[in-house]
């Protein structure tokens, strides 16, 4: 019974950082049809800043107040980074699929080589406070307080994020423009500011996961944001383009699932299941859990 | 009268295909002007490059003017702010959002919005205004679709197919609304019922293989049977239906 709950809560703490990568993700594809390959480089830059600032910055530091102000230092470094690929890469290239895909591989390999040629490339310890090392007992399971952290942490984004799109302005013609960004465009609307909105909240979604994922791991690498990047595709995938709550869902899915067949199977074993599962959903329901159905 | 509209040598070509080949018209300031034609004449490619709409593989060539405005190369969203409203084919409400927040979306900054306006013509709209837009019937999809353009002032009203696949006592409401709106504001409608161009249309445009064929006055011309089946491949009898 403890396993089932330290899986289950671990799980979860893995979905959340993969709701964390995967809603950005969603947001931007559903409403600007962009596949952005560079979205893990948000999240790398958001952990190096982070990490950075917790040795480097005024006012910063690995633990108590000097944490957050750190992670707040990763979570703008990233929405900053967002903002420019959108602005100076993406925006001259929409609805040129081929060339945003060149430029979004072409610039996440040439972050991650940037990163390892100022930091390198082995894994480096990530200061962080030291409760966040520790476990919490909870229904006799020893569960670890970073991953409890992610989870509070995606829950609390994921509020955020569903009241914008609920009450503001910009909430609005965000959820209008993923059923259909011409007509928005027809009301009078210049859809280009809530692109550059969305690469924003992704960006700061994912910097988020990279700082708060590194304090869970305890390290910060290069080549961190790639790796979960992948995972984060299937969950938008499978949740559907354009859903927060699908990726959400989704990502509970796909974390759950990873975490028991790899403990109660063989290790590795989690992974082919995801992919199982993600070809499932294609088959089944294309438009994935709470997506936009496809049109011609 | 000065126009409000005058396109000149409007040319649209589209992933190498020439759909529009030097179409020039003019749409007076008041009443309906209607553009006509068969199927895959051209009738919504016209329209949608007057709004900047066309596909990025298209290209557009020729002059159109909204009084002193140039139309063509404009961004969609300034051409609309600039008072022209675009009621497409196919209604395009945005369904996942209910009826209140179709018509919130239309909202500018800067102006009020004409609630009255559009709850005179379709107090539908407002006793639905919870309602998801994806669940009303098409008529009122339509209404929605008509009264989100309506929620700002317009110079020129361009409308594509509004009674398109609308059961025809929907038809004949649609007509009528479309009827009062242009009371106030000159139209350009693409339509295909032509008891309903019968009814609304002052003016004629007719489109033939991507040039204009015919214009005149819209009644003269549904008069003239033979005419109207050269040009349409309709007799009289169904314009009176």
């Amino acid at each position: 019974m403890d396993a089932v709950i330290l899986l289950t809560l671990t799980g979860l703490g893995l979905a959340a950082l993969y709701f964390l990568v995967a809603s950005g993700l969603s947001l931007v594809f559903g409403l600007a049809d962009v596949l952005n390959f560079a979205h893990g480089l948000f999240l790398g830059v958001g952990a190096y800043a982070t990490w950075w600032a917790a040795g480097n910055l005024p006012g910063a530091g690995p633990d108590g107040l000097g944490f957050v102000v750190a992670v707040a230092f990763g979570v703008a470094a990233g929405t900053l980074m967002a903002v420019l690929v959108e602005l100076v890469l993406i925006r001259p290239l929409y609805s040129r699929t081929i060339e945003q895909v060149l430029v979004t591989v072409g610039l996440s390999l040439a972050g991650v080589a940037l990163l390892q040629a100022t930091w390198g490339a082995d894994a480096r310890p990530f200061p962080r406070p030291e409760w966040t090392r520790q476990v919490t007992t909870i229904l006799g399971a020893q569960v670890p307080n970073g991953g409890l952290l992610l989870i509070v942490a995606a829950v609390l984004v994921l509020g955020a994020i569903l009241a914008f799109l609920q009450w503001t302005r910009y909430g609005l013609i965000i959820r209008a423009g993923v059923e259909n960004r011409e007509m928005v465009t027809a009301l009078g609307i210049d859809v280009r500011k809530a692109f550059t909105l969305v690469f924003a909240i992704g960006g700061a979604a994912a910097a988020l996961a990279g700082a708060l994922g590194s304090v869970y791991f305890g390290t910060v690498s290069p080549q961190q944001g790639g790796s979960l990047l992948i995972f984060a595709f299937i969950v938008v995938v499978i949740g559907g383009m354009g859903s927060v709550v699908g990726s959400a869902y989704a990502a509970v899915a796909v974390g759950l699932l990873q975490q028991f067949v790899n403990y109660y199977g063989t290790s590795g074993l989690g992974d082919i299941c995801v992919v199982a599962l993600l070809a499932v959903v294609l088959l089944l329901r294309p438009q994935g859990i709470a997506g936009k159905v496809a049109t011609a | 009268m000065e126009p409000i509209l005058t396109v000149e040598e409007l040319s649209v070509r589209i992933a190498g295909l020439h759909i529009l080949q030097g179409v020039s018209f003019t749409v007076a300031p008041t009443g309906v002007t209607v553009l006509l034609g068969r199927n895959g004449v051209g009738k919504t490619t016209t329209l949608r490059a007057l709004v900047g709409l066309t596909p990025r593989n298209g290209e557009v060539r020729g002059t159109a003017q909204m009084g002193n405005r140039a139309l063509l190369g404009q961004p969609t969203h300034r051409l609309v702010r600039s008072g022209l409203g675009y009621v497409p084919e196919d209604r395009c409400v945005f369904a996942g959002l209910t009826v209140a927040e179709n018509l919130r979306l239309a909202e500018r900054r800067g102006s009020t919005p004409a609630y009255d306006r559009v709850f005179a013509l379709f107090p539908e709209l407002d006793r639905r205004s919870r309602q998801r837009a994806g669940s009303l019937s098409g008529g009122q999809q339509q209404m929605l679709a008509i009264g989100r353009v309506l929620i700002n002032d317009n110079r020129l009203l361009l409308v594509d197919e509004p009674t398109k696949g609308l059961a025809p006592k929907v038809v004949t409401e649609v007509a009528e609304v479309l009827e009062r709106v242009a009371e106030s504001v000159p139209v350009l409608l693409v339509e295909q019922n032509l008891a309903v161009v019968r009814r609304l249309a002052h003016d004629a445009v007719v489109l033939a293989a991507g040039q204009v064929a015919w214009t005149g006055n819209a009644q003269e011309l549904l008069a003239e049977t033979e005419l109207t089946r050269s040009l349409l491949g309709v007799g009289s009898a169904e314009v009176h239906h």
